[in-house]
């Protein structure tokens, strides 16, 4: 770790003013904005991120969850991840988010970690977390280290030739099906980006993750009103049972009327380069009747592209079972 | 009448008995090696090499000698000598990794210390680390996967002496083989893993002069002494060595690791004490592992199931300079009868950190492949997997041509398959159903050696009423502290909270190691005749005290029981408190020593074959839809001899059987292919099992004493209850799912192979 200064943001325009003396708000940034902290000091302590100052944004007025008058939902940007999991119109309205909250982490982090921070939380991939090994996520143009070594935890979607990290969020492909809006308060003004847009595919640039820019401070998350009937469900498969990142989750908002599906959303976790919304199994599923053969074909639909690697190559056929298990059990009858 | 408190108390062994040392973990007050704190103490931290194989062309410390706190950066050149240390005989001068750190400038694996950097604060001495500029010749590193053995001779040396590659031999296990009508030609695979204990290694050291004292969590303190009284040419007894709790070990703090010597030379360099902890990756790297194994096994048997031959070839992996022994062959020779046998092992150098000790080492990756093997051929015979085994019971140790001293093998397997409803198992793969799920039942043995270290105790007797027995032994977390208490419970008859135990220093009687599952087995013979002699310091006072109510009896007349000293013609129901007598002859307290010969690495050959055993019913869950497999159930039978306090006996036996829940379906340290790191040294990406992965554990222990080991008939439990767990495991997931696992761990992609699909 190197030393750091800290400094604490009394309002959102003090905390947009220090970051936007940033030279980047991606890989390799002098200023950070620091919140729960659970992924930033993990990563300090290992050298790959080594910002010269943090801001706090812990006492920003952003740790509530309220109700939308349009019927949704907005989450703050410190909201701890248990608070919000535990909270009773998550659960009512959004069970899918409480679940992969509740799938994420341990007790202790989860009453950490915040909103902003797991919308930008880092990859898993070890290359990535050693500053001895090349890693062009890391440092640019240094090559890839997992393409051609260890690789059975990364991503078989959206990757490239320089990068094959995946997304370790549980919460994002979450949000990624409830068609989640990301507030961001920036030196420019205030603007909103879906989550869709949010993350960025690595292609020739791994560092850059997101849309954030220098000074960029992500305000609140809001959801849109439930789908009116509808039922959501998470479902991450890993190797123990608790306390490991997803080797294939899944995320689905179903509303079926008469067992025929008249609306999906459909995400998937632990396979993409980022949260992976998968209108291409949407798309099978909207008009269809809730059978096996159609979540298959669903399945096939979300994993046409995939590219597996050296060791990944099964993930194609764990999310698929991933995505029709949990198509099966969010469309059973009560 | 005698009043209550005069009641003698009946013995505590065999009464499951709260950890006398639990208050003080659990309130925080057990004071581990690195909690203890000195003035002027200063902070070490090493800098690790970034490649596996190659030689340092240049290091630059300038940048890090130059930031604040820092009080040098040591390497090669600066840090002063460091000797070698060779083992003797019995567990003394034992070093796994024999080349001290910063000895030459040849990397040979990922993670090799090559400077040393030390500050003020730990913060300040891990910047400094990180700033140190090391550039590197580097070379590609051998880390390849499959194993072929090196060229070697016949005899090899290794880490703990010679021994020949042909290590057990009877009859002609090839013609047999051939000529078998039933056959199993298979190869076994076991990863590398990696201890991952949670207390992580560390060193404090401080020199007084020519005097070292080293706060170290070590399971064996008394060959730390003689390993540092070498590696800095000190009288012996100037070395002190002092560990009083240990966050379990599991073998990786059983022998010195290369930071130990480099904290005690930075300290002997500035003139204060200095602090080296770990780093977890640097517990992947540097402190030992779980050998990665590769074990052909031939079986050949009759059509009823008689076993014919056997023949284990096994290959492990080395470090580039050491000979640590993984011996896979360590219950082969023994466990079946079985007419023409053969084992024979080879090794293959790997750019890796030194393989060592780990949780039944050698034993456990064996009895993986060969209780697997048994289980593959009872299936290819149609035999039920217990009474195949129950068909091939040997008689004597084929092995050694000796008796067993207690051996009940058979009745672990008949009590576990009635505690467990094996009867009622289907063999047929996938045909067993619960809830919706897919079960599979397997079963697997296990075997363990039972022998004795060398060990010396100090019993006191106090006069008021307390007992203090003293023995350098640790307490690695098992339930040494409260062992100690019931064994002098048990001897001088005083209740077990008013025995103190002291341990963890070499200032006390020379104690065993906390290895091998020997501590309790060596500490018993010691302990004993401590408290005789003690007994007898105080008949002595007795007999010849002026006023003494035993004034001028024969000592041989008197007895001393319950606490109390009685004549044994009138039998105990009078008598007087030990205490009263040492008041009334003005003594503060009497002492007595004891000690005891082990019989571990002796050349005479042994009258009896002493081990322990068990077996594991293991019950596994499949959910196809999701390629899910997870341990549902696991019920342990145990024949460990005599269980002195089964409720931290039971807690050893569960807490191996949820390692080997992790060696069967988790556990793997996966070297870089590229750059040889042992690419997932940390708690997120080394997968172990939680608390959620913990099924329903049922342990059941025979109990039966093994008194050709001690008077007591203890045996140690700390390892038996590892071995076997992960073949069990495999049996039954193959009788779930029709995937037969023969490389650890059982993994998802392993498993999406099953037609078992509802």
């Amino acid at each position: 770790m190197k030393i750091f200064e800290l400094t604490r943001a009394d309002d959102p325009r003090q905390a947009i003013a220090a970051a936007a003396k940033a030279n980047t708000a991606q890989q390799g940034a002098d200023i950070r904005f620091i919140a729960g902290g659970t992924n930033l000091v993990d990563y300090m302590k290992l050298n790959v991120e080594t910002p010269r100052q943090l801001v706090d944004v812990n006492h920003l007025p952003f740790d509530k969850i309220e109700a939308l008058p349009d019927g949704g939902l907005s989450i703050g940007a410190v909201v701890r991840n248990s608070d919000l999991a535990y909270h009773p119109i998550v659960r009512k309205n959004y069970a899918v988010l409480s679940e992969a909250l509740l799938s994420g982490a341990s007790p202790q982090l989860r009453n950490m970690a915040t909103t902003a921070g797991n919308l930008l939380q880092r990859t898993r991939c070890m290359y990535f977390r050693d500053t001895a090994m090349p890693c062009n996520k890391r440092e640019p143009g240094s090559g890839c280290a997992a393409i051609t070594g260890v690789n059975r935890g990364l991503a078989i979607l959206g990757t490239s030739e320089h990068c094959i990290a995946s997304n370790p969020s549980d919460m994002n492909v979450a949000l990624a099906a409830l068609e989640a809006t990301i507030h961001i308060s920036g030196p420019k003004g205030e603007r909103s980006v879906t989550i869709g847009d949010f993350h960025l595919l690595p292609g020739n640039t791994p560092n850059r993750e997101t849309v954030l820019e220098p000074g960029d401070l992500i305000t609140h998350v809001t959801l849109p009103p439930p789908s009116p009937g509808n039922r959501s469900l998470y479902l991450k498969l890993r190797d123990r049972a608790s306390f490991e990142f997803a080797l294939a989750s899944a995320a689905v908002v179903i509303t079926a009327d008469g067992g025929k599906i008249t609306r999906a959303r459909v995400a998937l976790g632990g396979v993409g380069t980022k949260p992976w919304r998968s209108m291409e199994a949407e798309g099978e599923l909207t008009g269809q009747s809730a059978t096996q053969a159609v979540f298959q074909k669903a399945a096939e639909a979300a994993l046409r592209d995939a590219k597996p690697q050296s060791q990944n190559g099964f993930k194609v056929e764990l999310a698929k079972r991933c995505l029709v298990h949990a198509l099966k059990l969010v469309t059973q009858t009560a | 009448m005698p009043t209550t408190q005069e009641i003698p108390t009946a013995s505590p062994i065999g009464r499951g008995t709260p950890r006398i040392d639990g208050p003080l973990k659990v309130s925080g007050a057990a004071h581990y090696a690195s909690d203890f704190h000195f003035p002027e103490l200063l902070y070490a931290v090493p800098v690790e090499a970034t490649i596996a194989n190659g030689k340092i062309r240049q290091l630059d410390t300038a940048a890090a000698e130059k930031m604040p706190g820092v009080r040098a950066i040591f390497h090669r050149k600066n840090i002063g000598k460091i000797f070698r240390s060779s083992a003797g005989k019995g567990n003394e001068g034992i070093c796994i990794e024999r080349r001290p750190a910063f000895e030459d400038d040849v990397v040979r694996y990922y993670g090799q210390y090559v400077a040393l950097a030390v500050a003020d604060t730990f913060e300040s001495a891990k910047a400094a680390a990180d700033a140190v500029v090391v550039t590197y010749a580097k070379e590609k590193p051998n880390v390849e996967f499959k194993l072929t053995a090196d060229h070697d001779p016949d005899t090899v040396e290794t880490s703990y002496g010679p021994e020949k590659r042909v290590q057990s031999e009877r009859g002609d296990a090839a013609a047999a083989f051939a000529s078998a009508p039933v056959k199993l030609d298979q190869t076994y695979v076991t990863p590398a893993e990696t201890h991952v204990p949670i207390e992580l290694q560390g060193t404090t050291a401080m020199w007084d002069g020519d005097h070292l004292t080293v706060y170290e969590e070590s399971q064996a303190i008394f060959n730390l002494r003689s390993v540092l009284a070498q590696m800095f040419g000190l009288p012996y007894e100037n070395v002190r060595v002092i560990t009083k709790f240990v966050g379990s070990g599991f073998g990786s703090k059983l022998w010195p690791w290369t930071h130990c010597p480099l904290a005690v030379a930075a300290a002997r360099q500035l003139g204060k004490p200095v602090k080296l902890v770990l780093g977890r990756k640097m517990t992947f790297q540097a402190a030992g592992h779980r050998a990665h194994t590769q074990q052909r096994l031939r079986l050949g048997a009759t059509p009823e199931g008689k076993l014919v031959s056997l023949q284990q070839d096994y290959v492990y992996e080395r470090s580039m300079l050491e000979e640590y022994h993984e011996n896979c062959g360590e219950a082969t020779s023994f466990h079946y009868s079985v007419p023409n046998l053969r084992v024979h092992f080879g090794r293959a150098r790997r750019n890796i950190g030194t393989p060592s000790d780990m949780r039944g080492p050698g034993a456990v990756p064996g009895l993986y492949a060969t209780e697997s093997a048994m289980n593959e051929l009872a299936d290819q015979l149609k035999l039920d997997l217990v009474q195949f085994r129950i068909l091939n019971e040997p008689k004597i140790d084929e092995g050694e041509g000796i008796p067993f001293s207690s051996r009940h093998y058979v009745e672990c397997l008949q009590l576990g398959a009635e505690k467990f409803g094996w009867s009622k198992r289907n063999p047929d793969v996938g045909s067993m159903k619960r809830d919706g799920l897919t079960l599979g039942w397997g079963v697997a043995g296990a075997a363990w050696i039972a022998t004795r270290d060398d060990a010396a105790a100090n019993v006191e007797l106090r006069d008021d009423g307390s007992v203090r027995v003293a023995c350098g032994v640790q307490d690695i977390g098992t339930g040494t502290y409260t062992v100690l208490a019931l064994l002098t419970a048990d001897k001088t008859g005083v209740p077990v909270e008013k025995v103190e135990v002291v341990l963890g220093d070499t200032m006390l009687p020379h104690g065993p190691v906390s290895g091998g599952s020997w501590a309790t087995a060596s500490v018993v013979p010691a302990v004993f005749a401590a408290a005789d002699n003690a007994m007898t310091a105080l008949l002595n006072a007795a007999t010849t005290t002026p006023g003494s109510p035993f004034e001028n009896r024969k000592q041989d007349d008197l007895a001393f029981k319950g606490g109390r000293v009685f004549v044994k013609a009138d039998g105990p129901g009078g008598g007087v408190p030990f205490a009263d007598l040492l008041k009334r002859a003005d003594l503060r307290l009497v002492t007595g020593s004891g000690r005891s010969e082990g019989i571990f690495g002796s050349k005479a050959k042994p009258k009896f074959s002493m081990h322990s055993y068990g077996c594991h019913f293991a019950e596994v869950t499949w959910q196809p839809e999701i390629a899910r497999l997870r341990v549902s159930r696991v019920v342990t039978v145990i024949d460990g001899g005599r269980i002195i306090n089964p409720l931290a006996g039971r807690n050893q036996i569960e807490g191996a059987v949820v390692m080997g829940i992790g060696m069967a379906l988790l556990e793997h340290t996966t070297y870089d292919p590229q750059n040889g790191a042992p690419i997932n040294s940390n708690l997120a990406d080394y997968i172990v099992a939680v608390n959620a992965d913990v099924p329903k554990l049922e342990v059941h222990f025979l109990d039966y004493p093994d008194l050709e080991l001690n008077a007591i008939g203890a045996r140690g439990i700390g390892e038996i209850g590892l071995a076997g767990i992960a073949a069990a495991i495999t049996a039954a997931t193959n009788h779930a799912t029709g995937v037969r696992v023969r490389e650890l761990p059982i993994r998802i992609e392993d498993l999406l192979k099953s037609s078992v699909l509802a």
